[in-house]
């Protein structure tokens, strides 16, 4: 009896060594910046989050938020699933969640102001929370930050084990005058990532849209 | 002043003083330098050469270890075959020689009553001509009022009725012993096929018979561990490791589309976005699966007798062992209706995901899609079919093991050969390069071995004649 003991503790102990203590799920919070003209930009987001749609694996977490003049809010979330062990499940998962993007895009009005501080903070936050292996933050903007009165955003970010791919930033009007504005918006964003202990990228080309994951 | 500083500030003295004190120096050590090289490069030769005749030694216990294996292994195999071709001997003797003495007395028999009927057949010659004299002694009377032609013209007449009368008894007779000809066919042939029958089982037997004696000289050559039944036996196991490992790689390819026809449906059953180390749940779901049928096949040909990896089951009772068939390929069967439920299910899911990514992409839903039952049932079949064809790997399994043994012994004794002729040619090396470092000690250091060489060269000076030292008398 002793021994059957003894063999069935170390059979636990095998298999609880077997099991994996690291995740390998993905999590991806996206960010749409709904501010001013950057809202024609919308079409292309859509085909972004497609892709993403396409690309993820069951198990996979995938969320979409806004960037209005707050959004460091969870009212500013659009859709948000952790997609289903089962392929058949993820599939309609998926389905749903296209639709319900594409009637976001259609119907989405203009922010005032662009909180891209806050929507990452509150990317972060979630993106913790899912417990995934890999945490990915898209930021879909110019990355011109525009704060309303009274909004505080000069915060370090803590973003360890998280990458920022910041998608489409497209050049503007004081940008294409003196590209060093453009230049400089980007090494700032850059630093202020990096110093939060996240990796930075920046994709413009989006016919290459592998690399946002790879 | 720091030597340094003198070197830097006077290079054109310091330096030739610096060569000259160190010619000196090495001049002074020249002795000692050369044991010390010749010392150390003979040690290391020297052990070089010990480790090199160590391995020579090891590849020849190897060598004679592998052949007994060789001949063991290649004496069982032909026992093996003896005793089969005994079984069928055995078999063939019990089988038709044992009703060889009914076939004898049926034979007999037909040949009895070939010879009564062929005896009632035989030919009757007509009654032989007696008229013919009577003729004659007719025709010698003299003919004087024609009565003798009359008389001729009556015995014309009687001879022509007893003609016709001994035609007909002999037409009849001939129909008689045609009719018994007729019946002695169906005997005659049947004794044909009889003697066909124990010619081809005599053949057979001498055929097995010539068999036998062929794997009796055989293993009198092994037994005998001849030159000769090594090399081919040698030959034999690395055409088997070959071929067996062909049929593996082909099987394994088997195995890899039998996975990828398993692996995606599994994630349905045990969830996609779970895994176990760095691997997916469901994949290795599938591995598992697969290697359980592997398993499951083995049995089966172990059961089946077929192949002999498992000495246990080869041991177990007959009543056991079918059950053991039974129980095998009732879970092979069942793991290959699931397996086959699963294909159904891997097409479902590739059919979905395919119309997700085409609606993601944007294009129209495709209406007027060949709704084709083909690939469906295709990858059914394969998926019930594999598994059975796995079970088959069990027989190329047991060469690939049995080859391998000698395979690897020839390897390494190979490698150990390899590694004895390296050592030694690094010790050879090793014993030439302490000869070479000597030569080139001496050559850095050649002005003062010249001048040594001068000095010794050099005639002594004349050394006055030694007087005897004899003492003077005053």
């Amino acid at each position: 009896m002793t021994r059957l003991t003894l063999l069935l503790a170390g059979l636990l102990l095998l298999a609880s060594g077997c099991s994996d203590t690291t995740s390998h799920s993905k999590a991806v919070y996206m960010l749409l910046d709904t501010s001013g003209t950057y809202t024609r930009e919308l079409d292309k987001a859509a085909s972004i989050i497609n892709y993403l749609l396409g690309t993820l694996q069951p198990g996979d977490s995938l969320a979409v938020a806004r960037i209005d003049t707050g959004s460091f809010s969870e009212k500013d979330i659009v859709q948000k699933i952790t997609f289903d062990g089962r392929p058949s499940v993820s599939n309609q998962q998926k389905r749903d969640f296209k639709e319900n993007i594409d009637k976001f895009v259609k119907t989405v009005k203009g922010a005032a102001y662009t909180d891209i501080t806050g929507g990452i903070l509150q990317a972060a936050e979630y993106l913790y929370e899912t417990g995934s292996g890999r945490k990915v933050i898209l930021v879909f903007s110019d990355m011109e930050e525009e704060l309303a009165k009274g909004y505080v955003r000069d915060i370090p970010l803590q973003l360890q084990g998280v990458e920022v791919v910041a998608l489409n930033v497209t050049k503007l009007r004081g940008d294409i005058i003196d590209p060093r504005k453009y230049m400089s918006r980007l090494e700032d964003w850059k630093k202020k990532v990096e110093s939060g202990q996240g990796k930075w990228r920046v994709i413009n080309d989006l016919e290459r849209l592998e690399r946002i994951l790879e | 002043m720091s030597l340094p500083a003198i070197i830097e500030n006077n290079p054109m003295v310091a330096w030739p003083v610096i060569l000259v004190t160190l010619l000196v120096l090495l001049y002074l050590a020249r002795q000692q330098m050369h044991r010390m090289i010749k010392a150390f490069t003979r040690v290391t030769s020297q052990a070089l050469r010990l480790a090199s005749r160590s391995l020579l030694l090891a590849e020849r216990q190897l060598k004679q270890r592998n052949r007994e294996v060789l001949l063991a292994s290649g004496a069982m195999d032909v026992e093996k075959e003896l005793e089969r071709e005994f079984h069928r001997v055995d078999a063939v003797v019990k089988r038709d020689l044992q009703t060889y003495p009914a076939f004898h007395r049926s034979m007999s028999d037909l040949i009895t009553r070939i010879d009564e009927d062929y005896r009632k057949s035989t030919d009757v010659p007509p009654s032989p001509p007696a008229w013919i004299a009577a003729i004659e002694a007719v025709a010698q009377v003299p003919n004087t009022d024609g009565g003798v032609a009359e008389i001729l013209g009556e015995i014309n007449n009687t001879l022509d009725r007893h003609h016709k009368s001994a035609m007909d008894s002999y037409r009849k007779a001939s129909q008689e012993r045609h009719g018994l000809l007729n019946k002695m066919m169906p005997f005659w042939r049947k004794l044909g096929e009889t003697l066909d029958q124990v010619g081809k089982t005599i053949t057979g037997l001498f055929e097995r018979s010539e068999k036998i004696s062929n794997k009796m000289d055989e293993y009198e050559q092994i037994r005998a561990g001849e030159d000769q039944a090594e090399r081919r036996l040698s030959s034999s196991s690395l055409t088997q490791f070959f071929i067996s490992g062909l049929v593996m790689m082909i099987a394994i390819g088997g195995a890899i589309i039998n996975f990828n026809l398993i692996a995606l449906p599994m994630s349905e059953m045990v969830g996609g976005g779970s895994y176990i180390g760095n691997f997916k749940t469901s994949n290795v779901a599938a591995l598992v699966i697969i290697l359980v049928e592997i398993s499951m096949g083995l049995f089966l040909m172990e059961s089946l007798r077929i192949t002999h990896l498992f000495p246990v089951i080869g041991q177990l009772d007959d009543k056991m062992r079918r059950k053991m068939i039974w129980i095998s390929f009732i879970i092979l069967f069942t793991l290959a209706g699931v397996e086959s439920a699963l294909a159904f299910m891997r097409d479902r899911i590739a059919a979905d995901m395919q119309a997700l990514r085409q609606s993601l992409a944007g294009a129209e839903a495709v209406t007027s899609q060949v709704e084709s039952l083909i690939p469906t049932i295709g990858q059914m079949v394969m998926g019930f079919v594999l598994p059975f064809a796995l079970t088959f790997v069990a027989i190329p399994l047991e060469s690939f093991i049995h080859s391998s043994r000698t395979v690897l012994g020839v390897s390494v004794a190979w490698v150990l050969r390899a590694a004895a002729f390296i050592l030694r040619l690094i010790g050879n090396i090793t014993r030439h390069l302490g000869n070479a470092l000597i030569a080139l000690y001496d050559l850095l250091i050649f002005p003062a071995i010249w001048l040594e060489e001068k000095l010794h060269r050099q005639p002594k000076l004349e050394e006055p004649a030694q007087v005897p030292n004899e003492e003077v008398l005053p």
